[in-house]
């Protein structure tokens, strides 16, 4: 899937459908976004997968590369692991369980719910916090775009990243387990599918450089199943036998803003969501301020994964459903604390190993050249109008300035600047056209 | 500015609370553009915070200075206002004049001179009561 060289990403863009209208590239919180001869570029060491282009796309022209079932078709298991995002697209009184038995209608053996490694990451949450010495705050480590942006913009943060699996790798990890045990089948004819709200928990199950791989095999997005789940789902309803009840508050408390809060006792903590806001904060991190908390979640979706871009209910509906559900549902079977203390100190629930650093390439390698480079950009942001109007392709006048001094962009692209430059034209051409009739008026005088 | 070197000169006002930040916010992404290691971004960051915070609380507002050479980061920051009578003790730990209100808006832990030397390679700072405060942070790149 990953083609050599090129870094993975699950969003692509259909020329066929881009107008070029830079709605994405305005929106793009890391300015990964070109236009270029009329469409839309991406600049793949800078796209984080956060989906903001695809949630701005008004044309269809932002494409989703998640699977879909007919890809599995190489497993002879197949088994669902819904984000609890899933449930909070149906109607609040249609249970959780009902939607599981109708993943099952949807090409599926089986569907399991995260919420039980939901209670026991929560656990070994609270146990990191317990034994940690080290910089605060630590940084929520579940949303993957914000890992991303991290590694690439703010590199020197990565140490404060949890280093505790995040309960969906923790329900693979379980779940795969448990599966091989009970099938008998080799690991890798069993798929676990992570039915996903967003793109990029699809490019951290495909894995980055520099990012552990995930105990997923695959993942299918909301979006994409949404159709015939919910047929499934009515013809689970009419069936009328009551579902299991499968789901906890726990589960959902990872999938909407300030609900990790609410279950990991850290004293201190913050959460905040939306990619703007959370650069924001992580500014803010990087410059000592919020050394006072010792806990931030940060979710890159303005309500959390419940309104991730491959999720189809309104956001707020969404989260509104999230807090009713959970406030419906029970605390679930309590989570067998010594069994979590025991495989804790085994390293279970440890990523292997942390996100490394990746930070964006420089204007140049070379400090002296660097130097030289950024002096070259203030001079042509002096040039600019400043008024970010994306007209040469660019999301800003300061990128724009960047891209001519790395020659990826001529400065006439700047309409403000090509303008300038005709009106010295015309200038210079009357002059001299000026000039020459003064000749021609003159010998005429002679005559 | 020599060829081999950057400036930016920032302007920062006192008490203007709304933009408290952006300086620093601005010099760190020159700095990441430029490529300079994270760890030393990180303490340029930190300490062009506080001495921005500084400015913005404690002086009628001034100059923060920015010079990149291949060799050092260094700030200069330049207030205009009641300067410090007692330097030796305004570096101390937990020393603070804040009012009431900066505490309330999280401030004057008096953690901030103490914080710029500690990640400062080389620190001066000079003051004269009644005229303001001079600050010069470097921080060595090799």
């Amino acid at each position: 899937m990953r083609m050599a060289g090129h870094l993975y990403h699950a969003l692509r863009f259909e020329a066929a459908h881009c107008t070029g209208c830079m709605s994405c590239a305005r929106i793009c919180p890391t300015q990964a976004i070109r236009v270029h001869r009329g469409h839309a570029v991406m600049l793949e060491d800078r796209c984080i997968d956060c989906g903001e282009c695809f949630k701005a796309c008004q044309k269809g022209a932002v494409v989703s590369l998640t699977d879909t079932i007919a890809d599995l078709s190489k497993f002879v298991y197949k088994v669902a692991v819904p984000s609890p995002a899933l449930y909070t697209e149906f109607d609040p009184e249609i249970a959780p369980g009902v939607i599981l038995q109708a993943l099952k209608l949807c090409g599926f053996d089986d569907a399991v719910s995260m919420s039980a490694s939901c209670g026991s990451t929560t656990v070994a949450t609270e146990l990191f916090f317990a034994e940690y010495r080290g910089q605060y705050p630590l940084i929520s480590s579940f949303c993957p775009a914000v890992v991303r942006l991290i590694q690439i913009k703010y590199p020197d943060l990565v140490e404060q990243l949890m280093p505790i699996l995040s309960p969906r790798e923790v329900a693979a990890k379980e779940i795969k387990a448990q599966k091989v045990q009970e099938t008998g089948l080799k690991p890798e004819a069993i798929a676990v599918v992570y039915i996903t709200p967003c793109p990029a928990k699809m490019v951290a199950i495909a894995s980055h450089p520099g990012t552990e791989a995930s105990y997923f095999d695959s993942a299918v997005s909301i979006r994409d199943i949404f159709q015939i789940l919910a047929s499934a789902v009515a013809r689970v309803r009419a069936n009328g036998e009551a579902p299991a009840e499968t789901e906890s508050s726990k589960g959902l408390s990872w999938a909407y803003l300030g609900g990790v809060p609410r279950m990991v006792p850290a004293e201190n903590s913050l959460s905040v969501a939306g990619m703007t806001n959370v650069i924001r904060i992580l500014d803010d991190i990087e410059k000592g301020r919020l050394r006072g908390y010792a806990f931030v979640e940060c979710h890159g979706c303005p309500e959390g994964c419940v309104s991730g871009a491959l999720t189809v209910e309104n956001p707020y509906v969404a989260r509104a459903r999230a807090i009713r559900l959970s406030q419906s549902l029970g605390e679930g079977p309590a989570t067998e604390r010594p069994k979590v203390e025991a495989l804790y100190a085994q390293g279970f629930y440890h990523v292997k190993a942390r996100p490394g650093a990746q930070p964006l390439k420089p204007l140049d390698s070379d400090i002296s050249r660097a130097i030289a480079k950024m002096k070259e950009r203030d001079l042509i942001l002096g040039l600019l109008p400043g008024i970010d109007c994306g007209a040469c392709g660019a999301p800003s006048c300061e990128a724009f300035a960047e891209d001519v001094v790395l020659r990826h962009a001529e400065e006439s692209s700047c309409v403000f600047i090509r303008q300038r430059q005709v009106t010295e034209l015309v200038e210079r051409l009357s002059e001299l056209v000026g000039f020459q009739s003064q000749e021609e008026r003159g010998k005429g005088g002679r005559k | 500015m020599s060829a081999d070197e950057f400036e930016r000169v920032y302007e920062v006002a006192g008490k203007d609370f709304t933009n408290a930040g952006r300086v620093s916010t601005g010099i760190k992404d020159i700095l990441k553009g430029m490529g300079i290691p994270p760890a030393i971004v990180r303490r340029v960051a930190i300490a062009s915070y506080e001495a921005e915070m500084n400015v913005v609380m404690y002086s009628y507002g001034g100059t923060l200075t920015l010079k990149v050479s291949p060799a050092d980061v260094t700030l200069t920051v330049a207030d205009r206002g009641p300067g410090i009578q007692d330097i030796g003790l305004a570096m101390q730990e937990g020393y603070s004049t804040a009012t009431q209100e900066m505490r309330e808006m999280g401030f004057g832990a008096g953690m901030g001179l103490p914080n710029i030397k500690r990640n400062a390679d080389d620190f001066v700072i000079t003051s004269e009561v009644g005229a303001g405060t001079t600050l010069k942070i470097q921080v060595h790149l090799k």
